[in-house]
């Protein structure tokens, strides 16, 4: 198969006038301050990487302190109050601060190369966003230790209890959240601006590589969502400070219209959180099998149904609070949709394997075990749109075992093949592939032993975020914390394998995987602070 | 000869996983109302569905894994588009979806029907127990939670029933209509049983409806499904189901019974009567808060041992107690607990710990202030 | 020169799609805003949570479906930290779709002070809401009442008939809560002084 590599790299890479839209500073600051003020998207990607990793290590500690005090019956390390921190504070940190910006730092990095753009549109506007977000989550990590405690509502703040009843350290929460919002519209509209704007001469939509197509799609629902979650908690603040009466039945409001806003940013956050995963895995996969996307418009359409469609279910979270008949089923109904689109993608995935010619490098293995594990997620995802099902799964471990398996499989995997996938490219070395492997295996054993058996806890009658259990549930706990733990001590492979690949590694070529049509494969490894700055020539595949 | 022995192994195998995972305790409970068998078998049917889905997707994709390995020496076939292909599958799934949401809805449907109910309870959520009141009964009282605070700390062994055992169960006739009217006092809490198939949001300010007919006597547990704050955890529903002669003799003895007390207002009480009943009731509604020593949990909770504020002003004491405070996590207990119940547990809180105020409320005085 | 035209191009075209999206996010901020009262809306429309109207309605004349019977039940109930409390003596009633029926509240302020509260009513089943109609009810305002000082209430109401078939039980609760005089509401001037029943 003849590849479409538009020309070898030439001297356009050396240093040039600062050209284009990157708004390169000819003196660069050094040392901190160069990370500080850069506006280098691809420097920027990587402090959002490195963000998000810390993210993900600090919500991951908050995750074995609940195992920990979950491994048996009874309350042993912590109090119930500091429990409910701990799950609030796992849910936010995670959702906010490690999948959404490792999202961000991988569209950073790869949209710009992907399209043949020299930076992101708005470079200075890049650098702000991402300096909101340590800010933000400084300051949501600060009311661990102020009076009253962090936050103990659960990570979907349910009034009254995050307002009449809240502790005083909810304001603080309020702004956090706030920042974190402002950086991801900000980000979206960077992302945005970049896909629609600044594409190389020749590439059409359609030819756009499906990880560009999946973080475009994405970036219109941040746009459309991320005001309304900003609504909500303005409507919080104003509750709780200014005597308002929104969500407060004395005064004439209803908690449950807190449900329903939270629901209409809720569920198409959702969505944010696994759209990108969609597009990362539907390059690599075509990348390993040797052989191009099967279906790829129907992958684009896919996912624009799958985006429209997240403004339609919301209320699936909500089959238990008193809704009407008529809107039970239209939820049930708009919710059992969603798995038409979403069934498309996974047999596009596997009609790609299908007569391929297929090899198990690391991002692939990640990349495989996302599809498999992802479609289980997808299963009891089915079950619990199912209302009258509802009733008994609402609330239960079935339904944390449900979004756990889309989230870490499925999210968290789909980023760490896109980390294998780009490392190469990142920093001109093969990541070391026998602890790649092992972090691969020991991960895909530690997710399975902690979430599989929630669904069995669930179905047997646990409720979530509660702090102790009765004695029929302590088999599944204890398998589960321990599977925690095995999962959460082998990502410490991945930031020693990181850390290797960056010192050093096996050389990596221009394109590192022999499959690798995109256009990040045509500029050298480790790809220089400069790319693009003269527009690619870009030959589109044939569709 | 070979590949047969290895087929019925394997089926055997997954027959026997299959039954491991389907027994008790591994699944959702069949429960004892004919809306639980119903939703039981929904999933179920659910369940097989997306298992036979499974089996054939990840069969196809592990094929194509093994048989098309680049190590073997596969070479890549160019195809990437089939329109047919692609019809067909967005149309299959579509109809699997149609042919589930069809009893799903029949169900739903008869779930929402709590019209012509024989009993109506009402169901209010409180941080952290419930209060069921017997409409038009004259009946109503608290359930608390009942384990030991040793079981939870681990210094007692934990009973078989340990987290999901109440100090008084909601007692229910089996074969009648029990209509539930759920609201909450404070949170959103959830009421949950599930061998009844009930779980409900109670809401403050707003009233949800359910119902429910038992068809077996027993005792089912459940509990608080909804974040409610701190005690979530420890928040337990207990329904005992019994014949409806046995409910209508229990009914009547309730009634008695809160008349009964109703007279002992009248009385003068001694201080050790006081006291001593006073502590029964601290122990199961005040201390899963204010601690059984009367320390508190600052802030939320104060600490009563000791504490001045109260102690010197007995009227405030008395007013906290039966009006609450607002925006906090004290309730009122006006209509929770009658006047004996509140007189011995102010005279009990005034006395224990080391706060001598010496001082005995009589029932009569509570009444008093209660009716005016 | 072409390239320099071709950036020119993109800068246009960035600017155009970040103003663009920029209209479209002060919209959707706007947009959840406009959620709340949409919410009410769609709420008295569909009977969606059981909420009432908040203001009298008049009485539907219509003739009295004599072959249905519907119980109507009357639940009250307190709040922490209001020493207030209300009563009524009618637990239930059997009325007619389209009869209209008086029923007496008592309002009382167990405390030492004046204070401020209004009752706040739900329906259930919350689909009931949207055939009930309040002539007269104490919840639309409201209740001041001096330490130790009674009052009594009307609530007037009908069921109109075409109240549905499956509907036979219907449940009305007004649960007391403290009005409490904020610094916003007082400068907002939500209280008006003679804002009493």
């Amino acid at each position: 198969m003849a590849s479409h590599l538009p020309p070898k790299p030439t001297a356009q890479y050396e240093e040039t006038a600062g050209g284009g839209l990157a708004a390169g500073a000819p003196h660069a600051p050094r040392g901190m301050m160069r990370w500080l003020l850069t506006t280098n998207h691809k420097e920027i990607g990587t402090l959002y990487l490195i963000f998000s990793l810390t993210m993900f290590f600090i919500g991951g500690i908050f995750a074995m302190v609940i195992r920990a005090e979950l491994f048996q019956p009874g309350l042993q390390l912590v109090q119930p109050e500091f429990f409910n921190q701990m799950t609030t504070m796992h849910g936010l940190i995670m959702v906010f601060g490690a999948v959404m910006p490792a999202f961000v730092g991988l569209a950073n990095w790869m949209v710009p190369l992907q399209i043949g753009a020299p930076d992101m549109a708005l470079p200075r506007l890049n650098n702000f966003s991402f300096w909101l977000l340590p800010v933000a989550f400084l300051m949501l990590l600060s009311t661990l230790v102020m009076p009253g405690g962090a936050p103990d509502f659960g990570w979907t703040f349910y009034a009254p209890l995050s307002t009449t009843y809240a502790p005083p350290s909810t304001t603080f929460f309020i702004f956090s959240l706030h920042l974190a919002g402002i950086s991801s519209i900000l980000g979206a509209i960077n992302i945005i601006a970049t896909i629609l704007n600044l594409r190389a001469p020749g590439m059409r939509m359609m030819d756009m590589p499906l990880f560009v197509w999946t973080w475009l799609i994405t970036a219109f629902l941040l746009i459309a969502v991320m005001p309304v979650l900003a609504g909500v908690i303005t409507m919080m603040l104003l509750d709780i400070n200014f005597g308002t009466s929104f969500f407060n039945a004395a005064g004439g409001g209803d908690p449950v219209l807190f449900q329903h806003l939270f629901w209409f940013f809720g569920h198409p956050e959702v969505y944010i959180m696994i759209l990108p995963a969609f597009g990362i895995v539907s390059v690599i996969i075509p990348t390993f099998a040797r052989k191009r996307l099967f279906g790829y418009a129907s992958m684009v359409y896919a996912t624009a149904s799958i985006a429209i469609l997240s403004f339609l279910v919301w209320a699936h979270h909500m089959f238990v609070v008193g809704l009407p008949l008529v809107a039970e089923l239209f939820f049930m109904y708009s919710t059992m949709l969603i798995a038409v689109p979403t069934g498309v993608k996974v047999f596009n995935w596997i009609t790609t394997l299908f007569r391929g010619s297929i090899s198990f490098e690391p991002p692939m293995l990640f990349a495989l075990a996302f599809v498999v594990l992802f479609t289980i997620g997808g299963f009891s995802g089915l079950m619990l749109a199912i209302s009258p099902a509802d009733f008994q799964y609402h609330d239960t471990y079935f339904v944390v075992a449900h979004f756990h398996y889309v989230l870490v499989p499925g999210a968290v995997f789909a980023i760490m093949a896109g980390v294998y996938y780009w490392l190469p490219k990142w920093t001109g070395h093969y990541p070391h592939l026998r602890l790649s492997q092992w972090h691969f295996w020991l991960s895909v054993i530690g997710v399975n032993l902690t979430f599989f058996p929630m669904h069995f806890a669930g179905l047997a009658g646990m409720p979530r975020r509660i702090p102790d259990y009765a004695l029929q549930f302590a088999d599944f706990n204890m398998v589960t914390s321990l599977g925690a733990f095995l999962f959460g001590a082998s990502q410490l492979l991945f930031v020693a394998v990181v850390i290797l690949c960056i010192r050093g590694g096996e050389k990596a070529p221009a394109r590192a995987w022999e499959g690798g049509e995109d256009l990040e494969w045509s500029v050298p490894s480790p790809a220089p602070l400069h790319t693009f700055e003269t527009p690619p020539d870009f030959k589109p595949q044939q569709h | 000869m070979r590949k047969r022995l290895v087929s019925m192994a394997a089926g055997l195998a997954f027959t026997g996983l299959s039954q491991v995972v389907l027994a008790n305790g591994w699944n959702m409970p069949v429960g004892v109302t004919d809306v639980s068998r119903e939703i039981h078998s929904l999933h179920m049917i659910i369940f097989w569905i997306c298992v036979v889905i499974g089996v054939v997707v990840f069969g196809a994709m592990f094929y194509s894994l093994f048989r098309y390995r680049r190590s073997q020496g596969a070479k890549a076939t160019q195809f990437h588009e089939h329109t047919t292909v692609e019809i067909i599958w967005t149309i299959i799934p579509l109809l699997i979806l149609v042919g589930m949401a069809v009893p799903a809805t029949a169900t739903l449907k008869n779930m929402y029907d709590a019209s012509e109910a024989d009993l109506d309870v009402m169901v209010t959520g409180q941080q952290w127990r419930w209060r069921y009141e017997y409409m038009g009964e004259e009946v109503s009282f608290l359930s608390n939670l009942a384990t030991p605070r040793a079981q939870i700390d681990g210094s007692d062994a934990k009973d078989d029933t340990y987290l999901l055992e109440v100090d008084e169960p909601l007692v229910l006739p089996t074969g009648r209509k029990v209509r539930l009217l759920l609201t909450s006092d404070d949170v959103i809490h959830s009421w949950w049983v599930p061998d009844l198939a009930v779980k409900q949001d109670a809401v403050p300010g707003f009233v949800n409806e359910n119902w429910v007919r038992i068809n077996e006597p027993g005792i089912y547990r459940g509990q608080c499904a909804e974040l409610c704050g701190r005690n979530h955890g420890f928040m337990p529903v207990v329904v005992k189901a019994v014949e409806p002669e046995q409910f209508d003799t229990w009914l009547a003895q309730r009634k008695e019974a809160a008349a009964q007390e109703a007279m002992g207002v009248d009385r003068e009480w001694s201080r050790e009567e006081l006291m001593e009943r006073g502590e029964q009731v601290y122990g199961t509604i005040c201390a899963s808060c204010h601690q059984p020593d009367g320390s508190g949990n600052p802030p939320a909770f104060p600490a009563l041992a000791g504490n001045q504020t109260l102690m010197d002003d007995r009227e405030r004491h008395i007013d906290t107690v039966v009006n609450g405070v607002s925006g906090s996590a004290m309730p009122a207990f006006r209509s929770t607990l009658n006047p004996v119940e509140v007189a011995a547990v102010i005279t009990y809180e005034r006395n224990a710990w080391g706060n001598e105020t010496g001082d005995v409320i009589q029932p009569s005085a509570i009444a008093e202030q209660l009716s005016d | 020169m072409a390239a320099n035209g071709d950036q020119q191009a993109r800068q246009t075209g960035v600017r155009r799609t970040v103003s663009r999206t920029l209209v479209v996010l002060a919209g959707m901020f706007v947009f959840a805003f406009a959620l709340v009262p949409l919410y009410d809306v769609f709420c008295q429309v569909t009977g969606l949570n059981g909420k009432t109207s908040g203001s009298a309605q008049s009485l539907v004349h219509a003739d009295m479906d004599t072959t249905r019977t519907i119980t109507v039940q009357f639940i009250t109930r307190g709040s922490p930290g209001l020493p207030w409390k209300l009563e009524t003596d009618t637990r239930q009633l059997r009325v007619h779709p389209g009869e209209s029926r008086e029923v007496v509240f008592r309002f009382r302020n167990q405390g030492e002070g004046p204070s401020l509260a209004r009752a706040v009513p739900s329906v259930s089943p919350s689909e009931a809401s949207l055939h009930l109609r309040k002539i007269t009810c104490f919840c639309f305002q409201e209740q001041r009442l001096a330490g130790g000082e009674r009052l009594e209430a009307p609530l007037v109401f009908q069921l109109t008939p075409d109240l549905p078939d499956d509907i036979k039980t219907v449940t009305l609760v007004y649960t007391l809560y403290p009005v409490e005089q904020t610094l916003a509401r007082r400068y907002l001037g939500f209280i008006s002084e003679g804002d009493q029943a």
